[in-house]
């Protein structure tokens, strides 16, 4: 296990929860009613909020790193900021689900289920992480994903079994996003070696709780899952869909456009 | 005039001095008290007209949300235009209390009837406008209503109370926004005076028109839905940002902006009441934008309400014939 391996690993945990709770943001102003407007920006709040964490701890590790292997050299002193603002795509290390455009309110909150029921059963065990840092993120964490996959699943149930437009769009979105599901389970090269030591998850093991969630929420929304479809992956390895490149460049602009300056 | 007619006359014209002496000992009125007719619209038109803004007022800032350039400032900001999105809740139910439906309030804005506060038809086109917002509207907003926390309409003073918190809160971030660009680079600076060149006459605005030309402020005056005159809280609104500019090393774009010793406030230039009139009138930069924004989020939602509404349904026969 190399420097290296824990380093891509909490940027994969905090890219994850930064894309999904930027592309969740964009939604806020623009929400179908008030009150889920003002539900779907708590989530991204509290997504931000995670990706901050995990950046925090990240360039903590990368500061403490020796000049010659630390990564992101350029940077005397790394920040979350730095880490957010100034990686291109191929450094990001977020799985391609999260990344994908917000489409309609179905397609975001099907996305936002996929995420939570993974990342549910994820923290649940990275609690046990022997890393102290990673366990207690977890365990913060933990409860707001609880109600992210709550709040989440209700609303896959809600508009699958609604109205046959609303069926229809679930039955459209399921299409769209049901291909990036495969990736939350394959390890990254810099996953494996952490999963046997304990402080990463090994994937293995969290996959059929979510497997039963989320075959208990598309059964109550009355959706079928595919079977046997091609999965996508490559985001982990920073290999991205086009998606995120475009998503980068607004997200980033003010800090490119004017390096160095305190906001 | 018959008995009948004389005795109604007689009765109704006590409820209303009834009416008005409570307001006259600062009794409040809640939802299942009588009330004059012209009392409860001026409310609904008050509060509906405040509900709207706090909505609309979400799209300017949440223009900005993607786009923030640290991931404290991002957070910040979603959690203010969140704020706002609670704000227009509570007013919204408390212009329910009166009798009107939050469809009827959406619709009426939907369709151009209802106002919302004008400086939301202005772009945000820097991040300093976030800034700005903040100190220079988020600022007008609280002298505006602060002093209705102590309206005579309780379901509406106590929306206020919780929201003028809030809003100190998001005046004092915008401050600082600008406090931290002034000190920042050359270009930093530049797009803080730029910001506050913009942002500063729509603010005086706010308060809508001079006393003289502003029909309801009498009448709201006599029931305490108003404790202050637009006049009044302009004059003090620009009496405290020309204090705190100076803080911040920038000036407010106003030439005739001096100290009076005589009346111990700052004299200020004319406004410009053809812009006020021509962006209330549907000409400001942003209007018709602002508007299609909150149309297309509602029309695009309807199927999202609709299935909500379907599957609640579905489940309550379920239940019955479980």
């Amino acid at each position: 296990m190399s420097d290296q391996s824990i380093i891509d690993y909490i940027l994969h945990l905090g890219d994850n929860a930064l894309v999904l709770g930027h592309r969740n943001s964009e939604w806020t102003g623009h929400g179908p009613i008030l009150e889920q407007d003002i539900a779907l920006s708590n989530i991204a709040l509290d997504l931000i909020g995670q990706a901050r964490y995990y950046y925090q701890y990240a360039s903590r590790c990368i500061n403490a790193a020796d000049g010659a292997s630390r990564p992101f050299p350029g940077h005397e002193a790394l920040t979350e900021d730095v880490l957010a603002y100034h990686r291109d795509a191929w450094d990001f290390r977020n799985c391609l689900l999260v990344e994908q455009s917000n489409g309609h309110w179905g397609k975001t909150v099907l996305r936002q289920f996929f995420f939570s029921a993974w990342q549910f059963e994820l923290y649940g065990a990275l609690r046990h992480s022997r890393d102290s840092q990673l366990a207690a993120i977890a365990a913060k964490s933990l409860k707001e994903v609880t109600y992210h996959l709550r709040w989440s699943g209700e609303w896959v149930i809600r508009l699958g079994d609604g109205t046959e437009e609303s069926h229809t769009r679930m039955e459209e979105a399921l299409g769209d996003l049901w291909k990036y599901t495969g990736e939350l389970f394959v390890p990254a090269d810099y996953e494996k070696p952490l999963a046997l030591s304990g402080v990463a998850v090994d994937l293995a093991t969290i996959r059929p709780a979510w497997e039963l969630k989320v075959g208990e929420v598309l059964e109550a929304a009355g959706l079928e899952r595919k079977e046997g479809e091609w999965m996508q992956k490559g985001g982990k390895q920073g290999k991205h869909t086009e998606a995120l490149g475009y998503l980068l460049a607004e997200m980033q602009f003010l800090q490119r456009a004017y390096p160095g300056c305190e906001w | 005039m018959s008995t009948f007619v004389q005795i109604t006359v007689l009765m109704s014209s006590a409820i209303e001095t009834g009416f008005q002496e409570k307001i006259d000992q600062d009794i409040r009125i809640e939802p299942r008290d009588w009330m004059p007719e012209a009392y409860r619209k001026t409310l609904i038109r008050q509060i509906s007209q405040h509900a709207h803004s706090e909505i609309v007022g979400m799209l300017p800032e949440a223009n900005w949300i993607t786009r923030a350039p640290t991931l404290k400032r991002k957070a910040t900001l979603i959690a203010k235009v969140q704020d706002e999105a609670g704000h227009g809740l509570y007013l919204y139910s408390s212009a329910e209390t009166l009798g009107v439906s939050r469809e009827e309030m959406i619709d009426q804005l939907h369709q151009g009837k209802a106002k919302y506060s004008s400086i939301f038809n202005y772009p945000t086109l820097t991040w300093a406008d976030m800034g700005a917002i903040g100190w220079l509207v988020d600022g007008a907003a609280i002298m505006n209503q602060v002093p209705l926390c102590r309206a005579s309409y309780g379901p509406y003073a106590r929306a206020m109370v919780r929201i003028c918190r809030e809003e100190s809160f998001h005046q004092r971030q915008g401050f600082e926004i600008l406090l931290v660009l002034s000190k920042g680079n050359e270009a930093q600076r530049r797009m803080c005076q730029d910001a506050i060149d913009r942002w500063w006459w729509p603010s005086v605005m706010m308060f809508g028109p001079n006393d003289d030309a502003s029909p309801h402020t009498a009448q709201s005056m006599r029931w305490k839905i108003k404790r202050f005159t637009n006049d009044e809280l302009r004059q003090r609104f620009v009496d405290v940002c020309a204090g705190q500019v100076k803080l911040l090393g920038m000036h407010l774009p106003d030439p005739d902006l001096v100290w009076n010793e005589a009346r111990q406030h700052y004299d200020f230039g004319p406004i410009d009441w053809n812009e006020f009139r021509e962006v209330i009138n549907g000409n400001g930069p942003c209007n018709k934008e602002r508007l299609a924004a909150r149309v297309k989020a509602h029309a695009d939602g309807a199927w999202v309400r609709e299935a909500a509404l379907a599957h609640a349904q579905k489940n309550s026969i379920r239940e019955k014939a479980a």
